[in-house]
């Protein structure tokens, strides 16, 4: 029986996988990732004090912007579009406007600022009371989008194979094209439902404020939905069985969760696994979710990440349909010297 | 009009799955294909339907529109009803309204599933299941009609429902090419193709096949040659190529069954002999 066990194990590569690859991450991640301290900080002094207050600022605080002629909405500016994560605002006073919404590097610095006395009056924007699920939310939006998306998807396409209709779906007169739309379009309903479900009782159970453009988070959502749904059609075309499935969606799935800055800040990461997490596409999703969500930032400030979802949406997406199309449509696999002659007009395959 | 196969061979990998395979399906007629496991049945109709591409040949096939194929699987969606299976399938071919109502009711009576018409096809037995797969299969009344064991597992009642909706598409036009495993099914079919290893044994009507067959067969308690016998009840039947039978073994008329195993086990002495 031992024997026996062995011998089916190590045919099953990716249980094999499972068992070595996941404590390795599992090692590095925790080793390397699982630090809630952000040592240092991006910080922007604007006012006509701002050369003073930059000097006097301790090396946790790196200082990027320093602009005395700045205003304190230049100051708001800055933090809304994610380019710091405190901004001094030196006038007569000292005021430290604080990001919320990012929660780990905000905490560090109000026990930085609190150390430094009452010389500096501090306010935390986007998250004032620096509430966890305010952070979280927006991220588990996306998190919920990437479960339907590689799982469920993923699943749902290989039953057909399980049940042999793929084949039968191959022999009708559909287009490859229209059999993926047609498989993806309802989980891509759903997924959207999801969120919306998600995104309003955030907001109604644990005051998870909407400051900024819908328009702006649903297209940045859509745009996501069709990475982790393209992830889904991948999955499904190298797997035969829905445990398969699961199980290769579970490789996708656990770095995205620990590694995309949900649950551990980036910036707390040691770079050499920081930039796994910039790889992920729920990294970027978490980045537009939050900026949307609680500083109300718009596309002019956000493009980036929605640059990057927009490309990976391309190149993940594209290879997956293609992948899929072959096994929709054998006559396209380029080995075969034999032909399909119509035997009526139009029969040529 | 007739569609078919003309020299094809397929390979997969280093493995000859069929090898200068001719066969032709007319219109109106039902041609049996037979042949133990792994024999090529599947791959043969798969290539027929362009699910694979041969390595050389020709293969004869109507546009898919008007293609009917059954796959060895069910051929259904469990989670759909008898009649939402109809629907899709029709849908897909072009039919609807009244065109597809009066099209899936016919069928349905036909194949005695009306009273199942909202039953889940995870809920049907697998007669039923294989019944509703072949009416998705001729929804579209194609020219050609690829059915994959329609009646593998199947039990003997509705094995003849089968037949008799088999029949009955090829008697209204179809071109009709199945699979089997039961060989006392395959000898009612117009044309048998007698697969052994992606060879065709032998082809034509059961009368040409039998006619065609040389050497004779003997039946006795045990075999004198192991290797050219097998059982037949509670009798070793044993096959004599050059029809050199000792004197007093009971000879008899070989049956389709009898012939399959006949020329199977000659073709690999044959194989063997040249190797």
């Amino acid at each position: 029986m031992i024997v026996k066990e062995f011998r089916e194990l190590v045919r099953d590569r990716r249980t094999v996988g499972l068992l070595v690859g996941l404590p390795l991450i599992l090692l590095v991640v925790f080793g390397y990732a699982a630090n809630f301290y952000v040592d240092h900080v991006h910080a922007a002094v604007v006012g006509p004090q701002a050369e003073q207050v930059a000097a006097a600022l301790p090396d946790f605080f790196d200082v990027t912007t320093v602009d005395p002629a700045g205003t304190e909405q230049h100051a708001r500016d800055l933090l809304r579009d994610n380019r710091v994560d405190v901004a001094f605002v030196a006038d007569t006073d000292v005021t430290a406007l604080v990001d919320g919404s990012n929660l780990f590097a905000a905490q560090s610095i109000v026990g930085a600022l609190n150390g430094m006395g009452d010389t500096v009056s501090t306010e935390v924007l986007y998250n004032p009371d620096l509430t966890t699920s305010w952070v979280m939310i927006p991220a588990i939006i996306g998190l919920i989008l990437t479960f339907i998306g590689t799982i469920v998807t993923s699943i749902g396409l290989v039953r057909e194979r399980e049940a042999g209709t793929l084949e039968q779906l191959a022999v009708m007169p559909i287009k490859p094209s229209t059999v993926i739309l047609g498989k993806i379009t309802p989980y891509f309903i759903v997924a959207s439902i999801d969120m919306v479900v998600v995104t309003v009782l955030g907001m109604l159970l644990f005051d998870v404020p909407f400051n900024g453009n819908v328009l702006t988070f649903a297209l940045g959502a859509a745009i996501f939905l069709f990475v982790v749904l393209g992830i889904g059609v991948f999955i499904s075309t190298i797997s035969q069985t829905a445990g398969q499935a699961i199980q290769t969606a579970f490789f996708f799935l656990l770095p995205q969760i620990l590694l995309s800055g949900m649950i551990f800040p980036l910036d707390a990461m040691a770079p050499g696994v920081r930039w796994i997490g910039y790889l992920l596409p729920l990294t970027y999703f978490t980045m537009i979710s939050q900026g949307v969500m609680l500083r109300g930032a718009g596309i002019d400030s956000l493009w980036p990440a929605f640059l990057v979802l927009a490309v990976m949406a391309t190149v993940v997406f594209t290879a997956a349909t293609l992948r899929f199309r072959r096994d929709l449509a054998p006559e396209r696999r380029p080995r075969r010297r034999g032909t399909h002659a119509g035997a009526t007009s139009g029969g040529a395959a | 009009m007739s569609f078919g196969l003309d020299a094809v061979t397929v390979s997969f990998g280093a493995t000859r799955a069929l090898r200068d395979v001719s066969v032709e399906v007319a219109a109106g007629t039902v041609v049996a294909v037979v042949g133990g496991d792994g024999a090529g049945k599947t791959t043969l109709l798969r290539t027929l339907v362009r699910e694979v591409a041969p390595d050389s040949g020709t293969v004869s096939a109507p546009p898919k529109a008007d293609l009917g194929f059954l796959p060895a699987s069910s051929g259904s969606w469990a989670a759909l009803t008898v009649a939402q299976n109809v629907d899709f399938a029709g849908g897909v071919y072009g039919l609807a309204g009244p065109e597809l109502d009066a099209r899936r009711a016919a069928l349905l009576d036909a194949a005695g599933l009306t009273d199942a018409a909202d039953r889940l096809a995870s809920q049907l037995s697998g007669g039923m299941r294989r019944k509703l797969g072949f009416l998705m299969a001729i929804v579209h009344t194609p020219e050609l009609v690829v059915l994959d064991e329609p009646s593998t597992g199947v039990d003997p009642v509705s094995r003849v429902d089968l037949w008799r909706l088999v029949s009955e598409t090829a008697a209204a036009g179809a071109a009709v090419i199945m699979s089997t495993t039961y060989l006392d099914e395959a000898e009612r079919a117009g044309h048998l193709v007698v697969l052994d290893d992606g060879h065709v044994l032998v082809q034509g009507s059961y009368d040409e096949v039998r006619a065609a067959f040389a050497g004779v067969v003997t039946r006795a308690d045990a075999a004198v040659r192991p290797a050219w016998s097998w059982r037949r009840g509670r009798d070793r039947h044993e096959y004599w190529p050059d029809g050199d039978a000792p004197a007093g073994r009971d000879v008899v008329e070989p049956d389709l069954e009898d012939i399959v195993i006949a020329l199977s086990l000659s073709r690999r002495a044959d194989t063997v002999v040249a190797g």
